[in-house]
């Protein structure tokens, strides 16, 4: 079970936490898992989100694991100049 | 093949050192073409229409007249552009922007074009356009924008973000939050409090090379696009989808850029000579104005924040919190979430809250500009910062040291840094010789800190060995401050060969794999952890060639260098790349090395800037007389490169800081269009900008680099604000600090 933190913007989206669980081994697994119990992430979800794991943001790779007790907090994806 | 894209702490020969620039010859004799330097044969001139209202509705546009001159041979509107974006909401703004459809949102909104044989045809049928307008009321001002009775822009624009969703549309198109702790809490363990609100005007990139292209469009669904870009991949992507075509029948060619600093991250006249091509069935070139890249192009926000921080009496700040409110122009953006992001990035704090609302207004579709968003936040912060400090009697730099970020900490924005580079630019501005300089008559010091995520993303790249041993590496993303340099360093360092070897070309979009574009100080590190990634292909490629030419096992052969060399007990001397090269007809035909990949793991960023300033009572005016730039780059491959990143980065937030701003009228028109109104830092300007580079590794790169062109445009706002306070007594809430504000801010004082 990863702990997933949440963005302020993302959480009207699950219900207004914080913080909630899934079941997810890779980044790809979370969004998949992700989608499927919260249905109002998915517009967020094809706008981009990215995934910071220990603090390395991650924002296309899907393949990339989810350690034990890492943390794994979501954000939006930004944009540079 | 060592594809392990982690940092190794090894040692460099090319990386690190400063070679003459690749482009310099071509820039300064004239040669280098850049958007509106190419030609085609049969092109013809498009010229844009633009709304002179700030928002209206278009009841009409009769375009006969001008058809019928001779010369024109295409006028189109918005129903030469239909929507083809299939309810994308990103590509329908886009859309909308580049050519108005039912409304005109802005002074300078495009509202029609024209293409003929040449300028004055143009023109002349430019004035034959008749446009019937609704003029509504209008709202520039990012305060007056949220009012309950502001004239609302969209009347389906229902905040985001909020949950239940608000019965009545307005102009907050989103509202993002960010932080932890509890931070009533926080402030009731303050002792010290301060609250005040800080306005930062719109000011606009200012690079030099206006928006250029030229469009050919070909009847069988088929065309090429040649433009001044960050992101020609990009580019094609947005057009492609935008004009209805085949996203690889387009091919999209960059040309030089004169500066971008992330206003060319955005279409803006490209879909327009595409469809002008596309009706005149002949090449279109448009190329902006200065007037049309001032009203029509992405300046940045203009903003309104609300900060109150609280600190005890020994200094540790207890809680932060900030509303920010960004404009946009007329469509939602997400500049005040990353200056909600970004505001107390540099520091510690267990209770932190922000909030960011995107306004919407009637001026230009708000662009990336440098760090976006980030130079606002951090002008309010960091003003209220030395504010406390002075309240409590401590250091304004050792407010800060205390309180500095560091590996652990968890972020404002929300996750936990790695290893990161705030504290030691603190500590390397306390033991700078500028902070011990004596001040003289009118003058003042101050410091700030700065920070920028950075980021990576997909990259593409190829790497052919000629067969004299020379080396063309291809890359997608576009070389705006350097990157042709820095990546010959990295290919030349990883081969082994001497950089003089190395050719960096930007391959059109037909050439590679999407690439994303050179924004978020990605492009060195993205493209250099892909570079050096195909430059190791090859080597592993030259291996086995080398064991056949050999006649020995590849497991006996090892690459040291720049040569093959067979290991054991043998005679046979090394073998150079060039040695390889020539036989690779016989050994297995061309050597080369390709890589795809997604670059992740780009180390956030820190920049901490001293400056002292002079103001003239009399006039108000202020001169920078001393400035330092300390900031953490990871490895400086080519530090003359990044040396010029932290220069340019700091005398662009000066000209923010003290003169840049849009200004418009009781009507909604912009009135300073132009650089003798809207006034740039000039060399005379400016003292030379010293500058002190900190190396941290970014462990997520081979070669430890971090990004590094954006950080150093965020600290000037601020810590020229501090400076003029300390010189003054007065504190500066109001950017720019033109000569007028200073002097009414003293006048008011003195009252």
């Amino acid at each position: 079970m990863a702990e997933i933190q949440i963005w302020g913007g993302l959480r009207p989206a699950v219900g207004g936490a914080s913080t909630i669980t899934l079941e997810a081994a890779t980044i790809r697994e979370l969004f998949r898992k992700l989608e499927e119990r919260y249905p109002k992430t998915l517009p967020y979800i094809e706008q981009g989100i990215s995934v910071s794991i220990d603090g390395v943001i991650y924002r296309d790779s899907w393949e990339k694991k989810l350690p034990k007790g890492a943390e794994i907090y979501l954000l939006p994806r930004i944009e540079g100049g | 093949m060592n594809d392990d894209p982690g940092y190794t702490g090894q040692t460099f020969k090319s990386v690190g050192t400063r070679p003459v620039r690749p482009d310099g010859i071509d820039k300064v004799t004239g040669r280098a073409r850049y958007g509106a330097d190419f030609t085609m044969p049969g092109q013809l001139t498009g010229l844009i229409l633009r709304s002179p209202h700030a928002h209206a509705t278009i009841k009409k546009i009769d375009i006969s007249k001008a058809e019928a001159l001779p010369g024109v041979k295409a006028v189109i509107t918005s129903k030469d552009m239909p929507d083809e974006t299939g309810g994308d909401r990103e590509l329908l703004p886009i859309l909308e922007n580049c050519m108005a459809r039912k409304k005109a949102f802005y002074d300078g909104h495009a509202v029609a074009a024209v293409a003929a044989v040449d300028m004055p045809t143009a023109k002349a049928a430019l004035k034959l356009i008749e446009v019937e307008y609704k003029i509504h009321k209008h709202v520039t001002d990012v305060d007056k924008a949220v009012e309950p009775k502001a004239p609302v822009l969209h009347r389906d624009c229902f905040t985001r973000g909020v949950d239940p969703k608000p019965e009545k549309p307005s102009n907050v198109a989103r509202i993002s939050t960010f932080g932890h702790g509890d931070v009533d809490a926080g402030f009731e363990q303050a002792d010290v409090i301060i609250e005040r609100n800080f306005r930062t005007e719109q000011t606009h990139q200012g690079y030099i090379e206006p928006h250029a292209c030229v469009a050919s469009i070909s009847p069988d669904g088929s065309g090429e696009l040649w433009v001044c870009t960050q992101g020609h991949f990009v580019f094609r992507q947005q057009c492609a989808q935008l004009l209805g075509m085949d996203v690889s029948k387009l091919r999209v060619t960059s040309s030089e850029i004169g500066g971008g600093f992330g206003g060319k991250t955005h279409l803006w006249l490209e879909p327009v000579a595409m469809a002008l091509s596309r009706k005149a069935n002949r090449p279109v070139k448009l190329v902006m104005s200065r007037e049309d890249v001032f009203r029509a192009s992405g300046p940045t926000s203009a903003t309104s924040i609300d900060v109150k921080i609280g600190v005890t009496k020994d200094g540790r700040i207890t809680a932060g919190d900030a509303t920010l409110r960004y404009t946009s122009g007329p469509w939602a953006g997400s500049w005040a979430m990353l200056g909600a992001m970004t505001a107390f990035a540099c520091y510690d704090m267990e209770n932190v809250k922000t909030t960011g609302l995107e306004v919407l207004v009637n001026r230009p579709k708000t662009t990336a500009y440098r760090a976006p968003s980030a130079p606002m936040a951090a002008f309010a912060v960091e003003s209220v910062l030395d504010e406390l400090a002075k309240r409590i009697g401590m250091d304004a730099l050792e407010l800060r040291i205390m309180n500095a970020a560091k590996e652990g900490t968890q972020a404002s924005y929300g996750p936990v840094y790695g290893p990161i580079g705030i504290g030691p630019s603190l500590e390397a501005a306390k033991n700078h010789p500028h902070m011990k300089a004596k001040l003289g008559k009118n003058q003042g010091r101050g410091m700030a800190c700065g920070f920028w995520f950075n980021f990576g993303g997909q990259s593409c790249t190829n790497l052919n060995i000629s067969m004299d041993g020379s080396v063309t590496l291809t890359v997608g993303t576009i070389d705006v401050g350097g990157a042709r340099a820095s990546l010959s360093l990295c290919v030349a360092e990883e081969l082994g060969i001497p950089y003089e070897q190395v050719k960096t070309v930007i391959g059109d979009t037909g050439t590679l794999g999407y690439n994303e574009m050179t924004d978020g100080s990605r492009g060195t590190f993205a493209s250099s952890m892909s570079a050096i990634m195909s430059a190791r292909k090859a080597i592993e490629e030259m291996r086995h060639r080398a064991a056949r030419m050999w006649e020995i096992s590849v497991d006996d052969v090892v690459w040291e260098d720049g040569h093959a060399r067979a290991t054991g007990d043998t005679n046979l001397p090394p073998l150079s790349i060039a040695d390889i090269a020539s036989a690779a007809e016989k050994s297995g035909g061309p050597i080369a090395g390709h890589t795809q990949l997604v670059a992740d793991g780009a180390g956030v960023s820190f920049a901490t800037h001293i400056c002292d300033i002079e103001v003239d009572p009399e006039t108000g005016a202020t001169k920078v007389v001393r400035y330092t730039v300390i900031q953490d780059a990871g490895k400086a491959v080519h530090p003359t490169y990044v040396e010029g990143q932290f220069q340019g980065g700091a005398a662009q937030g000066i000209g923010w800081a003290l003169n840049e701003e849009y200004v418009y009228g009781d009507d909604g028109r912009l009135q300073n269009p132009g650089f003798l109104d809207y006034r740039i830092p000039v060399c005379s300007d400016l003292p030379m900008i010293d500058t002190q580079i900190l190396e941290i590794p970014n462990p997520n790169h081979p070669y430890g680099i971090r990004g590094v062109g954006e950080t150093s445009i965020v600290p000037p706002l601020a810590a020229i604000g501090n400076a003029v306070s300390n010189a003054t007594g007065v504190r500066m809430t109001h950017v720019p600090m033109s000569p007028p504000r200073i002097l009414d801010a003293l006048d008011e004082a003195q009252a």
